[in-house]
Parts: C-alpha cells; structure tokens; sequence
C-alpha cells in the first residue's frame, strides 16, 4: 500500500499549517523592524537584548520558574502515588478514583481558574503564586499519572517479589529496583508538568495576584504594538527552551520503555 | 492475626491508603471548590458583600437575556465547529501515520505532531493573528503573487479567525486518540474485508470508520468540552462578532464584579456541553461496545 | 528422610469469591526434588506463593522446619524463588544481580565477592559477573536466577515453571542440569511446572493438581502405573478407556469382563482408588501388544481391526477397533527388528494380560 499523491500532499500542507505559528516566530524575532508584519527588513539581535533589559519580565519569568518548579515537583509526587496504585494494586472504586483524578484532563480551564479562584476568596486568603501552583498541580497531575501508569505498569511485578524474597524489606525494595525503574518515567513527568505550568495563561490569569507569571506578563504586553518584536524574541527563547525539554522528556521515556524490555509503543498521551 | 490487620495487608488497603493523597487533593481542589461556585451561583453579589440567600436569579438571568443567550448559542455553535474541523484535519493525519508511516518512525511522527502544541500558547494565537492580518502572510503572499488586489478581511477579527485558530490549538489531542484507535484494528479484518470482496472504499466505510470511531469520540469529547472555556483566542482574533461565553464568564468575574452571576454562566455553560457530549457518546453507543 | 522440611496442612485460600485452594495437605521431605503438576488454573502457582509468603493463606498453616510461617513475610522466610519470567533486575550486573540477596544481609564485600563467583561457577557463568543482565540470553537468564537464589543457601529452592520459556532442546539441557545441582547442594527443590513429561523425569514425588486440590501426591512410577482416578490417570500420559462390568471375586480381586478384550480377575491393588458403579478399565497403550505370526506369548488374545497408523521411527502407534466396541484404543509398539508395521484395515491380534489393567473411578 502506498499512499496516493494527494494524500501526500495534504499532510505536507497539514504539516505547514500546524508548524506555522512556530516557525514565524523566530522570522520575527530576527527581524528588524518595529512593526510585526511582512516584509522583512534587516536582520538583528536587538530584540533579544531589549529582553535582557527589561526588569519586569525577569520578575516575572522568575516567578513562573518557582510556580513551575513546584507544580512539577508536586504533581509528579501525586501522580506516582495514583499510578503506582492503580497499577499494582485492586481497590474498591478504583474505576471511580482514577475518573476523578483524570477529570481535569477533559474540564475547561476556566472552570478550573474560577472555582479555585472563588474558594481562594472566600476562604479569605491572597491570591499568591501558590494560588497558581494549587490549580497548576490540580491540571498537570492527569498527564503525570498516564506517562507514570505506563511506566508502573511496564514494570514486571516479579522483580519487586523477587527482590523481597531475597531478603530485602518492601521500603529497601522500593529504593533499589522499583525507583531506578521508572526514574526515566518520574523524570519524563516532571518535564511534562514543568512545561505546561510555565506556559499555563487561563487558570495563571484568574489565580494571579500581584506578581504575575511570564503568560500573564506576556498577555499585559500584547496590547503595545511597540513591545511585539521582542515578545517574539521572547516566544523564540520559551519554543526552544520548551523543545528541549521536550526531547529530554521523550527521550528519558524511550529509555525507560527500553530499559523495561517493553517495544516502544507511542507519544506522550 | 485479626481480620483487621489482614484487611491492612489486602491489596485494597493497600491501593487505597496509595491513592489518597492525590484522591484527597482532587477533592479538596476540585471537587469542593466546584461546590463551592454551584453554591455562589445560588447566591447574589450586592456591591462587595455577598447576600447568601437562595435566589435563582442568576440563572433566570443567564438563559433569558438576549445577550447570554446569543454568546451562549455562539459558544456551542463555534466550539462544534472547531470540533468538526479539528476531527477532519486529524483523522487523515492519524490514518496517515497508523497506515503509511513504517513502525519505527511512528513515534517521531506523533512527537512532531505534538511539538507545535507546547509551543507558547499565547504566542501561538497572536502569531495567526499575524498571518491572518491585514497585512498578514495570506494577504502578504496573496498579493505578491497576484491572486487578489485587496487585502482579504474576512480572515480576521470574525468566527472563522476563532475556528481555525482554536482547531490549530487541538488538533493534537484529536489526533492521538484516533491514532490510538486506528493502531488497535487488526490488520487481518482489512484483509478479511478485501477477501470478501470489498473494495478501498466500502472497507474503509464498513471496517475501518466503524472501529477507529472509539476514538473520534473520544477526540471529540476532549475537544469540545475545553474549547468553550478558552477565552484568550477569541479575544485576540475574534474581532467584536467573535467573542464567546468565556469572555463574558471571565468579565464577570473580573471587572463587572458578580462572580454569582459569571457562576451560574459558567455552570450553564458546563452544563451544556457535558449534556451535548453525552448524547454525543450515546449516539455512537454501539461503537463502543466491546471497548475496555 | 524422617523429618519434613515443609508441611502443608489444610490450605484453603480464597480471591473474594473464588476459592483457588481447598484443603491442600502436604509433606515434602529434606532433600527431595518435589515436583506440584497440573494444567494451568490448578493452584499449583498459588500453591507455591503461599509457600514463598507472596499470599496469605486464607485457612491452615505452612510450616517450614517445623515453625510456622504465619505473619513471616517473604523476606523473612528460609526459601528463596527461581521466577517465571526470572526477574533478573535490568538495572544491575549479572553479579550485582547475584549479589543483592547477601548484601541484603549484610555480608562484608569481600566475602560477597567470593560467594558470588562460587556461585556463578556453580551455576556455569564464570567470568560472566560484569555482564549487562539485558543482554543475556534465556538460558543465561535462568542460570543467574538459579545463582541469586542459590548463594543465599536457602532450605527450600521455589522454581515457578522455570524451564516453559525456553526452547525444546534448552529445556531438555536445563532439565538435566536442575537435577545434578539439586543433587550437588542437597537443597529441597519445589517444581511448579504443567510438563507431565518434566515432572517425571526430574522428581522425586510429585504432587498431582487439579481445580486447587492435590489428585494425587506420590513418586512418577507409581503416579503413571498406579493412578487413583482417571483424571490423574489421562493427565498422566496415555490411557486408555474400557467400559467393563465387575463382581467381587477372592482375595478381593475383582472379576471383570472389559468391554472388546474380555473376561479377566483384577488383583486389588490394580484398583488403587477403589471401585464403584462408575468404575472403568484403563489401560496403557504399552501394556497391549500386536501379535504377529505365530507370537502367543501373551496370556490373553484380542481381535481388531487397525484403524489408524501413526509411524514415529523408533515407535509406531496404531489406533485399534476391538471388535465390538466403537471408540478405538492406542497401542504402541517398539519397532524392533524384523517386526512388520501393519497398515490400516489390517486385522490385528491384540495380546493382553491381568497385568495390563487398572481399575479407575
């Protein structure tokens, strides 16, 4: 079977149309204009300097790393408590527990924003960037749970058995086959979550109080013409910084399906 | 050793005892706090007080004013259209990559699927609004090579900027699921359908769609629910005629300063959706019979 | 031989509802290479991980020399497992692999070092310590499980269907190794396995499985020449059936007239399950014998007509009809010198003895 010309050629025209946005966003980066639009004029690095210089974004990217930072680490926490569950054991409900869990995976983000933000409020608490790391752990924690569910459950129960049975203790157990085994997977998490939370704007935008994250920062800026060249400096700085993690991500996950002897089966979902 | 300390070492205490903490927080961060906006949106904002009595004024508001009802049916008519398109972009991307692409490239291809899809989420939007523009790329290109002598306005700042923009934003989370399904099919059924005399077609319409549908549904179902919250696209690139129910639930809660109301927006909203998903999944119930 | 090192005594265990042991009794001796065999679902696995301590029993005790095994977790109890699927740790060296139980147990590195070359030496993978484990091979695999269990000198060797994951020719080599190395160590050895074949002829009891009750437990000669029911007699090589009627007779010998061959009297331990009304005759293809020519050396004579020939070289099985019964019986016969192989349709003369018959339930 060979697929006709004309099926090539939409997914050539599919593959345009989806990497577009990304790939005009270093053009305008470099270009050398104050206006973001065709033609292009010069080539330059100025924009990335004028990022350089601006203290308010710093802040804000600073803001967003601990957010994210946080998320990833929690998240991937509470993912690898449920996945090592479902995986391992049978409970009572599990059916429903897990649905719960994953429900955010399929809710609207403003839903989401809103029903923390009116909680938040009316317990009489601030909004803080912990405000945001609560909603950031609540949508991150599905994705955490599917990579890490695969990655329990690739792992052949016999080991853990077999290194109780030679005398080792369930927790010593834990520590000498079972987390050296999903490493790849718990680190393929934290990378996931890392990278959602930094770029979350919907629920960052509700939960936001007086420090805002890089999203809401760029959202602040999109309404000055003048500051758009060196937005798309700085979405250039956010794609490749988001790429790499990215293949990082997928890379340590490839180890861990190698390393389990499982064939590689598919991408992050 | 009594029964109790038995039921301690059982697999079910076990599981259990594993999964709370992230049960415990997905209640204590979803499931009240959605209580919590069903409970305001019963309630009533009196300047910065909140009168706790029970009304269902703000429902009565939010499905009689012209204004709700006229953002509310755009909503759904915008978010199924970018459901539509989102699924007839994917699915012969999905086919493409189960049926074409040889095993050991498969997964590359669905991580440059993805690639796009965690790209700044903001930049991405602005960026169409950059290439659907006035002096956009379309425009751009267009008129360099001759095609038209006007800009083309009709791309941008309307409903048709929203659909596109926002079915750029999903058509990963389509295609995943479809390619999932689509893997799934034994090939030996497409043989078996050509041995009995079907031809690429009538296989394809009798074996391959029925059971790559699991699948659609389930792209469907995780496009359309998201889509009716996002309010960011249709603000940047849905000109006045373009904005949704999200914007309206998000002013709510924002300037105008009645979080009852923008509840009961949100709710009825949700509420919709879910309703629509779910005639949706039990129309196509006899698909997913014998799925796990 | 006096003192048994496991004693198994009224096993019930329950999943929920299900009930996959009932009333399990048992006792294996010091040194014996004890074999559990069944077809798959029998329990015997669930048998064995009660053993190990990966399942709670649901009623009755496991003791292993002479203590009882109740709330000793596995990691505490003298035995030690060869697993299915072996679970060599990925991440580690064949000699980490090997290594892990004594470090466990706090063994000083120098010696750990010693004990494992010992046992890697033992086991045929010397020099093999720094190898990756992923890039062993099955054998090789099983060779290391073998070693990490071993090193740790357990009373009880578990070994969960250890050979079905290897080919033909391997297992047969495996077989033959398992065996010498229990004899090498003197470790009481339990064989999980659904190989009738593989139990019988490595072990020296086996304990017969089915739907979680043990059908017989005694060494292969007398499982195959002394079976106590058909289901253990038809689990257990080839059998086969004869409808038959019987009276008591003397001595408590049974006289009977089987169905085809005809009248003969039955000593009673030809009858090792007893008799009742739905009692049949069993008999073994090898216990049957074509004559041919002028060969009257049986005591008994039967007539048939050959209905299929199935020729294996060294061996040649014929499906005979005794005249008056429908379904045929097996008959196998070495094919020594001289000996013509009848064809199909060929009238046969079907030599048969007392000795030839059991009495099955």
């Amino acid at each position: 079977m060979n697929p006709s010309k004309w099926f090539k050629f939409y997914i050539a025209i599919f593959l345009v149309f989806l990497y577009a946005p990304a790939l005009l966003l270093p053009v305008f980066a470099f270009n050398d204009s104050s206006i973001v639009a065709f033609p292009l004029k010069g080539f330059t690095f100025n924009w990335f300097k004028v990022l350089w210089e601006t203290e308010a974004l710093h802040a804000s990217a600073k803001n967003s790393l601990i957010i994210a930072l946080s998320t990833a680490v929690i998240a991937t926490t509470l993912g690898t408590l449920a996945a090592r569950a479902s995986a391992r054991y049978k409970f009572p409900g599990q059916k429903g527990v897990m649905g719960f869990i994953m429900i955010p995976l399929v809710l609207p983000e403003i839903i989401v924003g809103v029903s923390l933000l009116v909680v938040i409020l009316q317990l009489g608490f601030d909004l803080s960037l912990w405000s945001i790391v609560l909603g950031h752990v609540l949508i991150c924690t599905p994705f955490c749970v599917a990579i890490l569910s695969s990655a329990f459950l690739n792992l052949d129960q016999s080991l853990e058995e077999a290194s109780f049975d030679l005398g080792q203790t369930k927790f010593a157990t834990f520590w000498l086959v079972t987390m050296p085994l999903v490493l790849p997977g718990i680190v393929s998490s934290m990378l996931i979550s890392f990278t959602i939370s930094l770029d979350e704007f919907i629920i960052a935008f509700f939960l936001a109080g007086t420090e805002p994250t890089l999203p809401v920062y760029i959202w602040g800026q999109l309404r000055f013409p003048q500051k758009l060249p060196s937005l798309m400096a700085l979405g250039t700085v956010l794609l490749v910084l988001s790429m790499t993690l990215l293949a990082t991500a997928e890379y340590f996950r490839r180890r861990s399906a190698r390393k389990t002897g499982i064939e590689d089966a598919g991408g992050f979902l | 050793m009594t029964t109790f300390a038995k039921w301690r070492r059982s697999d079910a205490a076990q599981g259990l005892l594993l999964v709370s903490p992230t049960f415990i927080y997905a209640l204590l961060l979803l499931a009240a706090p959605l209580a919590m906006v069903i409970a305001l949106s019963f309630w009533t904002q009196d300047y910065l007080d909140l009168d706790k009595t029970l009304t269902l004024k703000n429902y009565v508001e939010a499905w009689s004013e012209p204004i709700y009802q006229t953002l509310m049916a755009r909503s759904l008519k915008l978010s199924a259209l970018v459901t539509a398109l989102t699924i007839a972009l994917a699915f012969p991307v999905a086919y493409y990559v189960s049926f074409y692409v040889p095993q050991k490239r498969k997964p590359l291809w669905i991580f440059m699927i993805t690639i796009p899809f965690w790209t700044s989420y903001l930049m991405r939007i602005f960026l169409w609004k950059v290439i659907l523009g006035y002096n956009g790329v379309i425009n751009g290109s267009l008129l360099g090579i001759g095609v038209i002598e006007q800009p083309l306005s009709f791309i941008l700042y309307n409903q048709n900027a929203v659909v596109l923009t926002l079915a750029h934003a999903w058509v990963p989370f389509a295609i995943l699921p479809i390619f999932v399904a689509l893997e799934k099919i034994d090939r030996s059924l497409l043989e078996a359908a050509e041995d009995l005399g079907d031809g690429p077609l009538r296989r394809f319409i009798r074996v391959t769609l029925p059971l790559a549908m699991p699948g659609v549904v389930a792209a469907t179902v995780i496009v359309f629910i998201p889509t009716i919250g996002d309010y960011v696209t249709p603000r940047l690139v849905g000109g006045p005629n373009g904005l949704m129910i999200s914007n309206m639930i998000e002013l709510q809660f924002k300037k105008a300063n009645n979080a009852p109301l923008g509840a009961a927006l949100a709710l009825s909203a949700m509420f919709l959706v879910s309703v629509i998903s779910l005639v949706f999944v039990w129309m196509n119930r006899k698909y997913l019979v014998g799925q796990k | 031989m006096t003192e048994p090192i496991i004693r198994l005594s009224g096993i019930d265990k329950f999943y929920g509802d299900f009930q996959a042991l009932y009333d399990v009794n048992a006792e294996i001796q010091k040194g014996e290479f004890f074999s559990l065999l069944g077809p798959s679902g029998c329990g015997k696995t669930t048998l064995l991980r009660t053993i190990a301590g990966f399942e709670d029993v649901s009623k009755g005790t496991v003791e292993i020399a002479g203590q009882s095994m109740e709330d000793v977790p596995a990691n505490k109890r003298p035995t030690n497992m060869v697993f299915q699927s072996y679970a060599i740790f990925p991440h580690m060296t064949v000699a980490e692999n090997v290594a892990y139980g004594l470090k466990a147990r706090k063994m000083p590195k120098d010696q750990i070092a010693t004990e494992v070359s010992a046992a890697l030496k033992m086991v045929g993978l010397a020099g093999y310590g720094d190898r990756a484990s992923h890039a062993l091979s099955g054998g090789q695999r099983q060779r290391v499980a073998l070693a990490r269990a071993l090193v740790l000198k357990p009373k009880v060797l578990l070994l969960d269907e250890p050979l079905s994951a290897l080919d033909k020719k391997m297992r047969e080599q495996m077989q033959s190794e398992l065996r010498h190395l229990q004899r090498a160590v003197g470790i009481t050895f339990i064989l999980v396995t659904h190989d009738q074949e593989e139990a019988l002829t490595m072990s020296d009891r086996i304990a017969v499985m089915f739907d979680g009750r043990i059908g017989q437990l005694a060494s292969p000669q007398e499982l195959y020449r002394r079976p106590v029911n058909r289901k253990v007699a038809e689990f257990i090589g080839v059998m086969n059936f004869l409808d038959v009627s019987y009276t008591a007779g003397a001595n408590g010998a049974f006289d009977c007239d089987i169905n085809g061959l005809g009248q003969v009297t039955v000593p009673a331990e030809q009858a090792p399950g007893g008799v009742d009304a739905s009692v049949t005759a069993g008999v073994r293809p090898e216990m049957l014998t074509i004559l041919s020519g002028e060969n009257t050396r049986t005591e008994r004579e039967a007539a048939g007509t050959v209905s299929d020939v199935y020729y294996f070289g060294d061996m040649t099985y014929y499906d005979v009809k005794l005249d008056g019964v429908d379904k045929p019986v097996t008959i196998s016969m070495r094919n020594t010198a001289g000996r013509t192989v009848l064809g199909r349709d060929d009238r046969a003369r079907v030599g048969w003895g007392a000795e030839s018959v059991l009495l099955l339930k």
